[in-house]
């Protein structure tokens, strides 16, 4: 997977790192790892619902801060697993305003084998960067 | 980890970093711990108890508690008290769980009574009280309805009949903080929220089932104005908060705070987490407004847990919650803003006291907590992990060193993923079966994080805030049954 779970930031809570060659690759790995963090398989969750996400912001790190969120707000109010199918960013008057498309299903007991429950994206270490020819990112969760 | 030099022994638990330490900072920080608990702190405690010294408006100093470790803008266990007139609220003093607090409640049962129905009432808990990832409650509350909630906390619950009128008077605040407005809270948070009241979550929160022994008594003569009076006695203690609601509240306050506090306030900091806002502009009063509202949330949500577990009880027992003497010890929240009066500079003012991972611990003769308390000070309870054991203590004079306040609980050493790796879930828990500890989980994953090696000696944390004069310890309360999500 494109993504590996940091032991050594965040004592109690959840840190990764994810990469991709694009931004819409590393944005789509941070949605994987999400998943992961609250699902230990996430293959267990079908993709039987579609939902669309659009969010925007000014600063890179924000916009996946906001996607991030937005997917934790679906796990609480819907209750929700998804798995990121199409990510679409477009930057424009020097905003970013990305769409996506997600599949998943409502939270099963019996069938999802949940690890923990994630509260927040934080803004600790949060950084979005272009490295030797690859996009990636440091989140951490608060769970 | 080798501590900072420029850190002063101010006496055997307190320890300063002064002014010089970073810039920016504008009082010292103190860390509150005996030698062998700071020599265990992470070098993020030290951080970022600097960068909390460095808010507009802080008094006196900015401190950690024993427990302390890092956590997001302040540390968990970051106490900071600002003058409300120039001074800064954060939504990082406070945490994303607003108002995660405990609960303890007394039953006039004994292990022996108890024992050989334990894991009838584990497993009938497990099934009344939902756990775990986006877990839903019983309670079906419309939206409009939940404003009610947000606005009254435990005063709800008791005009829908989920508290008894004492129940209210035994937690802090009487289970309600005065001027929440739901008009300060966005949508978002209301539709993350709305029907998870009376439900625990997950990660390091549970609900408890324990036992004071008769050796694991400190102090007596408060043990029995705290209602611990027969051996072996089982009580219930609970950890959770405001659930998906007040984790919303945060993030959205957090947000807009990073939108205006450089652009429009001026304020620069070393950390885009804590995040603040003049106390008094429109923005800081919003916070604060829509944070009561989870704070209220918290309550309530303990309240709902606390009448389905007198069902759960009484059901087992066939006995009424009355006749099991189900009555709440206290009921206190860790991570919140508050304004209280405190001596500062020799003169008695109002500050707002920020305590993220921290519990007040108002000592004798206080006003603010019950009368039946008055003499032996406030109850604190502080949370263990769930192979170890919970304290409850009792708050001292000493505590106004650090605005009333201490520790919360025994505070993680060890990372999630490094736990897991120590420990499989499954194996865990047999290995907490024979020590006689019954566990209900619905996340293996989740319980293997929360093995007891993966935090702090919770005994030398509830003997470190003795040590400093905070708050003294009550009783050890042993588990003997747990659900967790």
């Amino acid at each position: 997977m494109p993504y590996k779970f940091l032991d050594d930031i965040a004592t109690a809570d959840v840190a990764f790192e994810a990469w991709g060659a694009t931004r819409e690759e590393l944005f789509a790995a941070s949605a994987s790892a999400l998943l992961r963090t609250m699902v230990h398989d996430p293959e267990a969750v079908e993709r039987r619902e579609e939902i669309e996400v659009t969010v925007e912001d000014g600063e890179l790190d924000m916009l996946l801060f906001s996607f991030l969120q937005e997917l934790v707000f679906l796990k609480d109010a819907r209750q929700l697993l998804l798995h990121p199918e199409m990510v679409r960013i477009a930057e424009k008057d020097g905003r970013f305003r990305l769409e996506s498309v997600l599949l998943g299903e409502r939270i099963d007991r019996q069938r999802h084998p949940l690890v923990v429950d994630v509260k927040a994206v934080t803004l600790y270490r949060l950084r979005v960067a272009f490295e030797s020819g690859i996009w990636r990112c440091v989140v951490v969760l608060d769970v | 980890m080798s501590l900072p030099p420029q850190l002063r022994r101010i006496s055997p638990t307190v320890w300063e970093l002064p002014v010089s330490y970073k810039d920016g900072m504008l009082v010292p920080a103190r860390i509150i711990a005996t030698e062998g608990l700071l020599a265990g702190m992470d070098a993020g405690v030290f951080e970022q108890a600097a960068n909390v010294a460095c808010l507009p408006g802080i008094l006196r100093y900015a401190y950690c508690m024993p427990d302390g470790h890092w956590g997001y803008g302040f540390p968990i266990g970051g106490v900071a008290a600002m003058d409300p007139a120039g001074g800064v609220i954060s939504p990082g003093g406070i945490g994303f769980d607003i108002n995660c607090g405990m609960r303890l409640v007394l039953t006039t049962l004994t292990e022996e009574e108890v024992r050989p129905q334990l894991h009838q009432l584990v497993d009938l808990m497990f099934t009344r009280i939902p756990t775990g990832v986006g877990c839903t409650g019983f309670v079906r509350c419309s939206r409009s309805e939940f404003r009610h909630v947000l606005e009254k906390g435990s005063r709800w619950c008791l005009e829908k009949g989920y508290a008894w009128p004492e129940d209210l008077e035994m937690t802090e605040e009487g289970g309600c903080f005065g001027g929440a407005d739901p008009d300060a809270v966005s949508d978002k948070a209301v539709e993350r929220g709305f029907d998870q009241i009376g439900t625990l979550g997950s990660g390091n929160h549970y609900c408890e089932i324990q036992v004071a022994r008769p050796e694991n008594i400190f102090d007596a003569a408060t043990a029995r104005a705290f209602g611990i009076t027969i051996p072996n006695q089982v009580v219930v203690m609970f950890h959770c908060g405001s659930r998906g609601f007040g984790h919303q509240v945060a993030t959205d306050y957090l947000q807009s705070f990073l939108r205006v506090m450089t652009t429009k306030y001026g304020i620069k900091l070393h950390d885009r987490e804590l995040a603040c806002a003049p106390f008094r502009s429109p923005e800081g009063q919003a916070y604060f407004a829509a944070m009561k509202c989870a704070v209220n949330m918290g309550f309530a949500n303990r309240q709902v847990i606390l009448h389905r577990l007198r069902e759960v009880f009484s059901q087992v027992f066939h006995r009424s919650p009355e006749e099991l003497g189900m009555h709440m010890v206290y009921d206190v929240a860790h991570n919140t803003a508050k304004l209280e009066h405190h001596q500062v500079d020799g003169t008695m003012r109002e500050v707002l006291v920020h305590r993220k991972g921290a519990t007040r611990s108002f000592g004798p003769g206080m006003a603010g907590i019950p009368e039946c308390y008055r003499e032996t000070g406030q109850p604190v309870i502080i949370g263990g992990s769930m192979e170890t054991g919970s304290y409850l203590l009792a708050g001292e004079a000493g505590a106004a060193a650090t605005f009333f306040t201490t520790a919360h609980g025994s505070g993680r050493t060890m990372s999630r993923h490094q736990a897991k790796k120590m420990v499989k879930g499954q194996k865990l828990l047999g290995e907490m079966e024979q020590r006689g500890i019954y566990v209900r989980t619905d996340s293996w994953g989740g319980l293997a994080e929360e093995a007891g090696f993966a935090y702090k000696d919770i005994d030398q944390v509830a003997a470190a805030t003795e040590e400093a004069g905070l708050s003294r310890r009550v009783v050890k309360l042993v588990p003997i049954g747990n659900i967790k999500g």
